[in-house]
């Protein structure tokens, strides 16, 4: 049995925050559940999907966030408890459903997990997510910690049928990728089944309807707000006349430091959890009794305006800061030792900060960056573009995936990258007033997600690229998710479809469609020559497995190359591929043995045949 | 119970992931309370993945600069570029074997020498245990168990409030059957080797 479906109440269970969080959506009754895969939330999905192969529980992968959204809210609105989750820029390709679906609330709980990464570790912004809260007027629970976050969620749910709104849980990677002792609590049934009353006056959002909607919503907002300065999640500590507001993991750090610095007698904190709206009177009140006021919360000063503003209505007058040169940036993550010090600084406590070593005589270490994979066929489709394009001035419109990567040296494949899908949109104006030639980079599930529209725009408007869709058969970057065009029978699971990138590509008109093999480079250099003369637009379909996959699945059995006595040490495996499997060693070009795949593409490019399969002796 | 914090830094694909995983179960096991949190967004494409865990009663899941009680790296040069994470009472423990750098392939850059490397960490941190953890993992059966080798001399140093006995029970019960052995001997390596180094 999956251990998240564990019933023993009591139980402590080492979880990671993504775990947790799907513990207590379980411990809620959750009964549907969609996403659309993306760091730092994957999990949460990853192990909703498993569970539901083994229990009632329904789990989708949806084809974007926005119709992941749509898909939860539909079934949220027919009674079912609902989950829909999603990184933070996800939460902005589903705002549109977002912004309405609060007007029209839901009847069975609906959580919408957005994932915050500040700091970029794996995304392509840091926005702040609280900002959708006061955006939509729906409600924002945040968690400070692995446990926090798994008793919350049932009270997400819980809130979410009290407004009949969707609520909003806004995580941040340290939230997600921390693990701590979670002690489980007992699981609610799952009603999996709900029915649709129609009732067109509520539900069919003409301006008529919407402009009594909005009134509702505004009413909820202030039930909610009513909630807010109730609940059990924003809480005061502590009891000096020197004040700290936090949220989120900020609160962690804030504890550990006034712990550290032994001034808990000097300081009180207000913890909120549930941040929009704001528990006004609470915080007021709060106010009232400080001489002086730091907020430490991570991104932007959400609560410090908000604060400001009480403070002001509240007649009082002393300081209140939070984001500010001297202080806590706007930008990154924080760490417990930088709000220490801010702590110290801010009200004049005694303190060393901690020392680091004088690290001038360290010599500079060459970086370590992520790459693509040993045989990752991103990397031969890109050599083999780059080839064909050597001549050409180009612009290489990227997207979101592993292959982002190829930004690097030497294969300096993506010139522009701003979000899901952009890849075919922005090429379409890049066409339209350059006279460079437009060549863009797109995976098969970004494809799926957001790219199909912006190509039937560059065939409507005859626009003049080559889109390249890099079809590994999986989503590979998040770690390898299913997507509408993979085999699931790889997966040994029945009942889905499979939809072809081929016949969609065809359906939007494009009349110059090819299909290449990258692990064979001949034949794909010449098939990418005439792909891209074309004038129009034309796509190129590069189909080959994820390598990480493949092995995973045993699809793939590695069989590594040798570097061979006829090498003349021209380096162009090196140099041009820059495939992790190559190191050097007495300034000669070696293969890693255990790294290489097999994929023989080095061994196609070599000017002297040097690079031959290893035999096994 | 007072604080101990603890990082570890690996290379994708070294397998610390588990060597936390582990050290957080035996935790449980020792009652004592433990925190963790990781990066690995990138684990498989081969760039560096690093762990703190936080012993003991603190609320952080995260260490800042110069807070390492105990440091642990995975690769030399790994090792060296996390030195801002240390202080002077700082006990590091390290493998020797280098993960060739691509960068250094390509061109750009050289790898640091290894012996300059270790004489920098023993300067500027109370202890340094440094071997060549993978010929200890090949000893054991298999290179991939440098985890558990490494996780043998960290456990040695006494640093860590969690009993060899509960770390050797959970490999027992928490990583791969087939694996077990090999782990267990992995770990009894590493713990002999960083007893050697005194």
């Amino acid at each position: 049995m999956h251990k998240l479906l564990t019933e023993n109440p009591g139980e402590k269970m080492l979880l990671l925050g993504n775990e947790a969080i799907a513990r207590g959506a379980i411990e809620a009754g959750v009964a549907f559940t969609s996403t659309y895969p993306g760091t730092p939330s994957s999990e949460i999905s990853l192990n909703f999907f498993q569970m539901s192969q083994e229990s009632d529980l329904y789990f989708e992968y949806s084809t974007n966030e926005k119709v992941a959204l749509e898909v939860a809210a539909a079934s949220a609105n027919c009674g079912v408890r609902s989950m829909c989750i999603m990184k933070h820029v996800g939460l902005n390709v589903a705002s549109d459903a977002l912004m309405t679906l609060a007007y029209i609330g839901v009847k069975g709980g609906m959580v919408i997990l957005t994932a915050d990464d500040p700091f970029l570790f794996s995304s392509q912004n840091e926005q702040d997510n609280r900002y959708y809260g006061k955006l939509s007027g729906l409600p924002v629970i945040e968690p400070s910690s692995v446990e926090e976050a798994k008793e919350m969620v049932p009270y997400a749910f819980d809130l979410s049928e009290k407004l009949q709104e969707p609520v909003l849980f806004r995580t941040t990677t340290r939230i997600n990728h921390s693990t701590a002792f979670v002690k489980l609590g007992s699981i609610k049934p799952r009603v999996t089944k709900g029915s649709f009353k129609k009732d067109p006056l509520n539900y069919v959002t003409v301006p008529a309807v919407s402009r009594k909607l909005h009134v509702k919503l505004l009413k909820n907002i202030e039930t909610a707000k009513g909630i807010s300065e109730q609940s059990e999640y924003n809480f005061i500590e502590g009891n000096g006349n020197l004040g700290i507001i936090c949220n989120g993991v900020s609160y962690s750090y804030v504890s550990d430091a006034v712990e550290g610095l032994n001034i808990k007698d000097k300081i009180k904190i207000l913890r909120i959890g549930f941040s929009n709206p704001m528990p006004e009177t609470r915080i007021k009140n709060f106010l009232k009794e400080c001489e002086k006021v730091l907020v430490v919360e991570e991104g932007e000063p959400v609560m410090e305006e908000a604060v400001k503003a009480f403070a002001q209505e509240a007649g009082l007058c002393f300081e209140i800061k939070g984001k500010s040169e001297a202080l806590f940036p706007r930008l990154y993550e924080f760490n417990p030792e930088q709000v220490q010090n801010n702590i110290a600084k801010y009200f004049g406590i005694p303190h060393t900060p901690a020392q680091v070593p004088d690290l001038s005589d360290v010599p500079e270490i060459p970086q370590r960056p992520p790459n693509l994979c040993a045989g990752c066929s991103h990397r031969a489709t890109y050599y083999e573009i780059k080839k064909v394009a050597e001549k050409m001035d180009t612009i290489y419109p990227s997207d979101i995936g592993c292959y982002t990567l190829g930004m690097l040296p030497p294969l300096s494949m993506a010139d522009f990258v701003i979000c899901m899908g952009g890849s075919v949109g922005t090429s379409c104006g890049f066409s339209q007033v350059t006279d460079q030639k437009v060549i863009s980079f797109i995976g098969d599930s970004t494809f799926f997600h957001s790219g199909i529209s912006g190509l039937i725009n560059a065939v409507f408007n005859n626009h003049n690229f080559t889109l390249v869709i890099l079809d590994n058969g999986i989503t590979a970057m998040t770690g390898h998710q299913p997507n509408p065009g993979v085999d699931m029978g790889n997966l040994k699971l029945e009942g889905y479809g499979r939809v072809s990138i081929e016949n969609i590509v065809r359906a939007t008109g494009v009349k110059h469609i090819t299909m290449i093999k990258p692990y064979k480079v001949k034949k794909s250099i010449e098939a990418i020559k005439e792909a891209l003369s074309y004038k129009g637009v034309s796509v190129i379909i590069s189909e080959e497995m994820c390598t990480l996959y493949a092995k995973n699945l045993r699809l793939l059995k590695p069989r590594s190359f040798v570097i061979t006595d006829k090498c003349k040490d021209h380096k162009n495996c090196v140099n041009e591929l820059a495939c992790p499997a190559f190191y050097i060693e007495e300034k000669r070009v070696k293969i890693d043995e255990d790294m290489c795949v097999g994929c023989a593409v080095c061994a196609q490019i070599c000017p002297e045949n040097a690079i031959m399969p290893l035999k096994k002796g | 119970m007072d604080t101990t914090r603890l990082i570890i830094v690996a290379v994708g694909g070294q397998g610390n992931l588990l060597s936390s995983k582990v050290l957080g179960e035996a935790a449980l096991l020792s009652n004592t309370p433990v925190r963790m949190s990781e990066i690995h967004g990138m684990a498989q494409r081969g760039g560096v993945v690093e762990s703190a865990i936080v012993f003991g009663d603190a609320k952080s899941t995260i260490i800042s600069d110069g807070k390492a009680d105990v440091f642990v790296g995975f690769e030399p040069s790994e090792t060296l570029r996390a030195l801002n994470r240390c202080n002077s009472d700082t006990v590091v423990i390290s493998n020797l074997a280098p993960l060739p750098l691509f960068t250094v392939a390509i061109g750009k850059g050289v790898y640091p020498d290894i012996e300059a490397a270790r004489e920098l960490i023993r300067k500027k941190t109370a202890r340094l245990i440094a071997f060549d953890g993978i010929a200890l993992a090949k000893e054991a059966g298999n290179p991939m168990s440098l985890n558990m080798v490494l996780l043998g001399a960290l456990i040695q140093t006494g640093k860590i409030p969690v009993t060899a006995e509960n770390v050797k029970e959970t490999i027992r019960t928490k990583t791969k059957k087939a694996f077990v052995d090999i782990n267990l001997k992995a770990f009894d390596l590493g713990f002999a080797a960083a007893k050697k180094c005194g």
